[in-house]
């Protein structure tokens, strides 16, 4: 196990970066656009309605103020309420990101499913029919923007064979194409990193001996190989699954999802500034969290990284 | 050893196809880019509600028409301004202040550097296309804002590069020789700095102009990019998406365009990356 001084850096990290994005957002989306009274109240709207309005959402205050105000707020998970849906932000998000997540979440295991044992056998039989079809599925898949692929996808199964809905999210089939779309593109990337790293593990002195030893060659590949080819691919995961979150955004419009890349579209549309400020956030503090795991795991897996 | 000498020879010839496939669709789109006005028949908004939804092949339209009657060639053709402009802007951009900022960190050091290494890291905390989405909802969604909004996205990726690489030189015997000779930081840094650090800069911003081709074609499908009726070739996906029934081309060739732009760019980059050997 990470010792606790390991974890406790980790986690001054964790809210550094957390620190980080809350003001990354306060700047780019309350300093940045101006006047949020204004935005709200509308270009006709009469200066005293503007400053009412002002001074309701606290914009009229000196900057370091609101700043140090929006922190304490964020901290306690108050991003304030919908100007649409006359809600507490926290409250929409809450009812909207199980759906991103799940999303989220089954592509990745997707994507994993399909990219380990094709990376191990492309690496294993180097320049061979499956490294070539590895690498030409890689290179297309990743040429193909996200949702399009998600697009093609609607038009093959549910437009023209009809085996799946085509919008929605009533039953689990509503989910399939989605979760193919995102897992195919994030599989992609994944394979090149599992083939890449197994191969360099397969060069090392370690697996030379164990075959001088005479040791089973399925054993040697994935018992110890496999084993230390994976270290990379912790930490490449969890940038692939922030990609996921992110690509989640764009596949969720793509089919009618209601979920959180929804939410934000729509608020963005109608200039429903707490209700980006928070899909945003919230957005970024997973991914951030994904991170901190993904740095936890790397170094119960490597004990070189423990040491230091 | 002769079996493995032609199978060498099939994998060359296939790599130089490629490669001269690459160049090509690139060829073709800057040239579509460049002289649209010249190629197409149809201006890319003229409407014709007469011919709404002709299929691929009709007289006069090669690939069809929208559900406004408008020529899905002609956007195509006119569709890669947004795409190249886009991502040109947001590759300019996010290398030159990237590398800037990554000198700045690596020959600086102390408060600066560990300044320029937070922001860069705090902006790499957001997945990108949520990033450039918050701040092209800001900026609002002309070519210049969106491809400014994806620089900022991919600018600490450059900065992070030019520092490591920097820190690298920094350490070489020719660097420090060259400033105990006397030779100014600027004309160190030009002569023995940059040499070593542009080729990978090159390497990363040809993959970084397909990134920026993707989200700029994304931001579109979302509606917070190129807005109508402008052609690009996101929005005619997004066009597209109430027709996947009656009219499924609309659907496809954009897309088509979209993807082989991308795959070419990859390549390169690629090759590129194989051809410096890295």
């Amino acid at each position: 196990m990470p010792s606790l001084r390991f974890f406790l850096g980790k986690l001054g990290r964790l809210i550094a970066t957390i620190f980080a994005i809350t003001s990354l957002v306060f700047i780019v989306l309350r300093v940045l656009p101006g006047d949020p009274a204004r935005t709200i109240a509308g270009l006709d709207a009469d200066e005293r309605e503007v400053a009412a309005l002002r001074a309701e959402l606290g914009t009229d205050r000196p900057l370091g103020e609101q700043y140090l105000s929006w922190l304490s707020a964020t901290a306690r998970l108050d991003f304030g309420a919908s100007f649409f849906h006359e809600r507490p932000v926290v409250d929409l998000i809450r009812e909207r990101i199980p759906l991103t997540l799940s999303l989220s979440v089954a592509a990745f295991a997707g994507a994993l499913v399909l990219a380990l044992p094709l990376g191990v056998a492309m690496a294993v039989r180097r320049w061979g029919a499956v490294d070539y079809l590895g690498m030409g599925f890689s290179h297309a898949a990743m040429a193909l923007p996200e949702f399009w692929l998600a697009i093609l996808l609607l038009l093959g199964f549910a437009v023209l064979l009809g085996w799946f809905p085509l919008f929605g999210a009533a039953t689990p089939r509503h989910f399939v194409l989605p979760v193919v779309a995102l897992a195919l593109s994030r599989a992609a990337v994944l394979v090149r990193l599992v083939r890449s790293s197994m191969i360099e593990e397969l060069d090392k002195e370690y697996v030379l001996a164990a075959r001088a030893h005479g040791l089973p060659e399925p054993r040697i590949r994935y018992r110890y190989a496999l084993r230390n080819a994976l270290l990379p691919v912790i930490t490449v995961g969890a940038i692939q699954f922030g990609y996921l979150l992110g690509g989640s955004i764009v596949i969720e419009q793509v089919f009618s999802l209601p979920g959180l890349g929804r939410l934000l579209l729509s608020a963005i549309y109608r200039r429903d500034f707490p209700v980006v400020q928070g899909g945003v956030i919230v957005t970024a503090v997973v991914f951030s969290g994904v991170n901190f795991i993904a740095d936890l795991l790397y170094s119960a897996a490597n004990p070189k990284i423990r040491m230091r | 050893m002769v079996e493995d000498w032609t199978r060498q020879q099939i994998l060359t010839a296939i790599g130089t196809t490629l490669t001269a496939l690459a160049v090509t669709v690139l060829v073709v789109v800057v040239v579509f880019a460049v002289y649209a006005p010249l190629l197409v028949a149809h201006a890319p908004t003229a409407q014709n509600l007469d011919a709404r939804f002709q299929p691929p092949g009709t007289e006069g339209h090669l690939l069809g028409t929208d559900e406004l009657g408008r020529d899905v060639l002609s956007r195509i053709v006119y569709g890669s301004r947004a795409s190249l402009g886009v991502g040109g802007i947001a590759v300019l951009l996010s290398s030159s202040v990237g590398m800037a900022l990554g000198l700045v960190a690596a020959l600086a050091g102390g408060v600066v550097e560990d300044t320029i290494t937070i922001l860069a890291d705090a902006v790499l905390s957001f997945p990108t296309i949520l990033l450039a989405i918050a701040v092209v909802s800001v900026l609002q969604y002309g070519m210049l804002q969106v491809g400014a909004a994806i620089g900022v996205v991919f600018m600490p990726v450059f900065a992070r590069l030019v520092r490591a690489e920097t820190k690298a030189v920094r350490e070489e015997g020719y660097f420090r020789s060259s400033r105990a000779l006397g030779s100014s930081l600027l004309r160190t840094v030009a002569l023995h700095v940059l040499p070593n650090v542009l080729p990978r800069v090159v390497v990363q911003a040809t993959i970084t102009f397909a990134l920026a081709i993707v989200i700029e074609s994304s931001l579109a499908y979302l509606g917070l990019g190129t807005q109508p009726p402008n052609p690009s070739w996101g929005l005619m996906l997004r066009d597209a998406r109430n027709a996947l029934f009656h009219a499924p081309w609309l659907s496809v060739f954009p897309g088509l365009v979209l993807a082989l732009t991308i795959f070419s760019l990859n390549f390169l980059g690629d090759r590129l990356a194989e051809h410096l050997g890295r």
